[in-house]
């Protein structure tokens, strides 16, 4: 059944935007997932199209769960996450691969090649191969969007679900992309009662796992054939064997090559590689990451260039494959110049600014967390000192408390943001309490999902589709946990704050502290009227106190001696610091640290 | 520059490159050219260095990525930022330059001062560099947020599309409570140039 588009229009779309209108197209009707950087966008569009009901899941496994409960109940669901994602979901991922599907099911998966915005740089694909599930690769958006409907086809015809790799440069890449035929399901939504492949007992998984490598036989068939495995035939001196964004920038490097150009990266076709092995004379494996499909191809017996020459770490481009197998560096002609660097930084009025002071003033351990947050690690801040993943900064606090016993009390604190604290740190806070730990957890409650972009959590009281939901009571959930000792301080006052972590910390019990106030990102926040600060030049003393919060709208302004000297002030005073008012907005946390009455209330704006 | 072309737009976040650099694209795709464009989200929004690639050509673009040594044209949004995305430049490169200094935080913090004469690291290589004070176009038309098209104005004057092009990409994109604001801008950005 397909439906005729009328439009005819060429669209202008991300890969994540392309993502989700091939959503639209397969006619997905259950669309759940986390945000993670390069993936998020994806359902912050998907959400466009009112016929799919959309959500943002506490964490990946929750989402995936609820795309395996949709597909059971007999509709196209999507699972969206980052790689680092994909661990979180790996659980249901495996056994999703026995239980098969009702209506088809696809998991975007989107890598991050060089870790722009991650903790590691993971290859998903080994996932596709560890849990026997095929795995599509799109090179750029149109693709995406193309690859994803296939996807949907491929789900529902070899009862599987469906893996689909992006990275950063597609779904953060801007291309043309056609709309095309809306694709319907020929499952019919109702639950069905199957336990043999739906219950997985012992029993049942043994009879699923002999299903699983007869579709996996299936599959390799199909991809012998499969329209998106195809080979281009040009010089026969060289052939590349490559998927995904790799294709596009060895194309790019070597454009009169021979291609096999694999839109299906897990099975491979097998029959189509050594044919076109057969006709290039060197063979070359173009891959970011790991070896993955060079290592399948040595395993056939078939000679081919690969890590030996392109390289495993950081994402490829065409001057980096150029490189590799030529050794021409291409017109590189300037080397780069030595500047300040520019990080990222916590924006104007940020809450968590005061709290990171605070955190460096008390000179404890930090073990810490992914969000905004983590930027707490640079200077001059500097009051980060662990960070693996998404919830570890309660067990790791935990874990260096049982380490250390008496030695630790009164050094440690895990600080975790509202959202990583639904997402895995709830668990880790019951087993603090169970296991009669002293480590104290502060949960930075800003209402929001920050990092990715302001997405709506179960601490926020909506929902992505912009529906009022239930707003999680942190105190409350502490308690309820077992935790006798919570506190909610404002972050913005650095004293008061100051006071209560110093007490919680030396408390040999655990205890939570929760710094409340909303990120200015927030819709709210940026709506507020705000009355920013203003400096005074006269009274500043150049003393620098109000610098060590790292706010960026505090700029020092040097002086010589005689510019000094000129202004009435003491030779010696190497400058003085100017608040930027059009970007202040007022937060007050520098106008507690200056005690030269240099900082005063400013015009309202 | 005729059949294709890279174009690198460099500077802070917040200043409103990624909205330049989509207008950009559009104004290509209006005049016929295939293009890619590839951007970093997420870290680089909070205040950090930002850049967007555009690729553009009258054959299929493959790579979104342009190579080191190969921006046709630099549209930098801030004088230290074009400085630091020097490798992608070349002797024939246009560099259309915001004189305009943000401090990092280790400069705002006094710890290292702002590079002086930063711009002579690209003079110095005898590529040609465009400076342009787009604070103040954005002031004479009234908005200080225009500073963005104020400067796609001035990257107008070098790329292979009609003026009339430009403007209708600009009417379609922008919502008409800012609009007038930034038709003066992208004028003002157009005398500016060449």
């Amino acid at each position: 059944m397909t439906q005729k588009k009328t439009t005819q229009e060429k669209l202008w779309y991300s890969g994540n935007e392309a993502l989700a209108l091939g959503a639209h197209e397969a006619s997905v009707r259950v669309a759940s997932g986390y945000a993670g950087t390069p993936s998020t966008e994806i359902l912050e569009n998907v959400v466009n199209y009112k016929e799919i009901y959309t959500e943002w899941a506490p964490n990946e496994k929750v989402g995936l769960e609820v795309a395996i409960g949709a597909s059971f109940a007999g509709v196209r669901a999507l699972a969206t996450m980052k790689h680092v994602g994909l661990n979180v979901a790996a659980d249901p991922l495996f056994t999703a691969s026995y239980t098969g599907v009702r209506g088809g099911l696809v998991i975007v998966v989107a890598d991050d090649p060089s870790m722009y915005s991650s903790q590691n740089e993971q290859d998903s694909r080994n996932y596709a191969y560890a849990a026997k599930l095929p795995m599509l690769e799109p090179a750029d958006p149109a693709e995406a969007k193309e690859f994803l409907k296939l996807g949907y086809r491929i789900s529902e015809q070899f009862d599987t679900p469906v893996l689909l790799r992006s990275c950063t440069r597609v779904a953060h890449v801007k291309g043309v992309v056609s709309p095309g035929e809306i694709q319907t399901s020929s499952v019919t939504p109702e639950l069905v009662r199957n336990p043999a492949q739906m219950v997985m007992l012992p029993a049942h998984a043994r009879g699923r796992r002999v299903a699983i490598a007869e579709r996996q036989k299936k599959l390799a068939e199909f991809a012998e054939t499969w329209a998106e495995n195809r080979i281009e035939t040009g010089d026969r001196t060289m052939g590349i064997i490559a998927a995904g964004t790799s294709y596009l920038y060895a194309k790019e490097a070597f454009p009169k090559a021979s291609f096999l150009k694999l839109g299906m990266v897990n099975p491979l076709p097998e029959k189509m590689i050594r044919d076109f092995a057969g006709q290039v004379e060197t063979l070359y494996i173009v891959e970011d990451l790991d070896p993955f499909i060079e290592m399948r191809v040595k395993a056939m017996g078939i000679a081919c260039i690969g890590k030996e020459k392109i390289p495993a770490i950081g994402e490829l481009s065409p001057s980096v494959v150029r490189r590799a197998i030529t050794g021409d560096s291409g017109s590189v002609t300037f080397a780069p110049v030595d500047l300040p660097p520019r990080p990222p930084n916590m924006c104007p009025g940020c809450p968590h600014r005061g709290l990171f002071y605070n955190l460096n003033r008390l000179k404890v351990f930090v073990s810490g967390d992914i969000g905004c947050y983590t930027l707490g690690a640079l200077p001059p801040l500097s009051a980060m000192d662990a960070c693996v993943c998404m919830g570890a900064s309660i067990g790791m606090a935990h874990g260096m408390a049982k380490a250390l016993g008496d030695e630790g009390l009164g050094k440690i604190v895990a600080v975790i943001g509202d959202s990583t604290f639904i997402h895995t740190g709830i668990n880790s806070l019951i087993n603090t309490v169970y296991n009669n730990s002293y480590s104290t957890v502060i949960i930075l409650d800003n209402r929001i999902t920050a990092m990715t972009g302001q997405q709506p959590n179960p601490a926020s009281g909506t929902t992505i589709m912009g529906e009022p939901a239930n707003s999680i009571d942190f105190p409350e959930l502490c308690r309820a946990i077992g935790v006798k000792h919570v506190r909610t301080v404002d972050p913005h006052d650095i004293e008061g704050t100051y006071a209560v972590l110093k007490e919680e910390i030396e408390r040999p019990e655990p205890s939570v502290v929760i710094t409340r106030f909303p990120c200015v990102l927030t819709p709210e926040e940026k709506k507020r009227p705000k009355t920013p600060f203003t400096s005074s030049t006269e009274n500043c003393t150049g003393c620098g106190m109000c610098l060590r919060i790292g706010c960026p709208s505090i700029n020092w302004v040097p002086l010589t001696p005689e510019e000094a000297k000129a202004m009435g002030k003491k030779e010696k005073q190497k400058g003085y610091a100017l608040i930027n008012e059009t970007t202040c907005i007022g937060c007050g946390q520098c106008l507690s640290l200056c005690k030269f009455e240099a900082i005063s209330t400013g015009e309202a704006k | 520059m005729k059949e294709q072309g890279n174009i690198h737009f460099c500077g802070v976040g917040g200043q409103g490159i990624l909205l330049a650099s989509e207008l950009t694209a559009h104004a290509l795709l209006a005049a016929g050219f295939d293009a890619k464009k590839s951007e970093v989200h997420g870290m680089a929004q909070r205040g950090g260095s930002v850049e967007a690639h555009l690729r553009f050509g009258k054959t299929r673009v493959y790579s979104p990525l342009i190579e080191p040594g190969t921006v046709d044209i630099m549209l930098a949004f801030e004088m230290m930022e074009a400085v630091r995305y020097l490798p992608f430049l070349n002797k024939k490169s246009t560099v259309i330059v915001n004189t305009q200094k943000i401090a990092p935080p280790v400069v705002a913090t006094g710890k290292i001062p702002y590079p002086d004469h930063c711009l002579d690291a690209i003079t110095q290589q005898g590529i040609s560099l465009v400076p342009v004070d787009a604070f103040a176009i954005a002031r004479k038309v009234g908005n200080l947020k225009a500073v963005n098209v104020a400067l796609v104005g001035v990257l107008s004057r070098y790329l292979p599309i009609d003026e009339a092009t430009w403007v209708e990409v600009i009417k379609k994109r922008l919502p008409a409570k800012i609009l007038d604001v930034n038709l003066k801008a992208f004028q003002e950005g157009r005398k500016a140039g060449k």
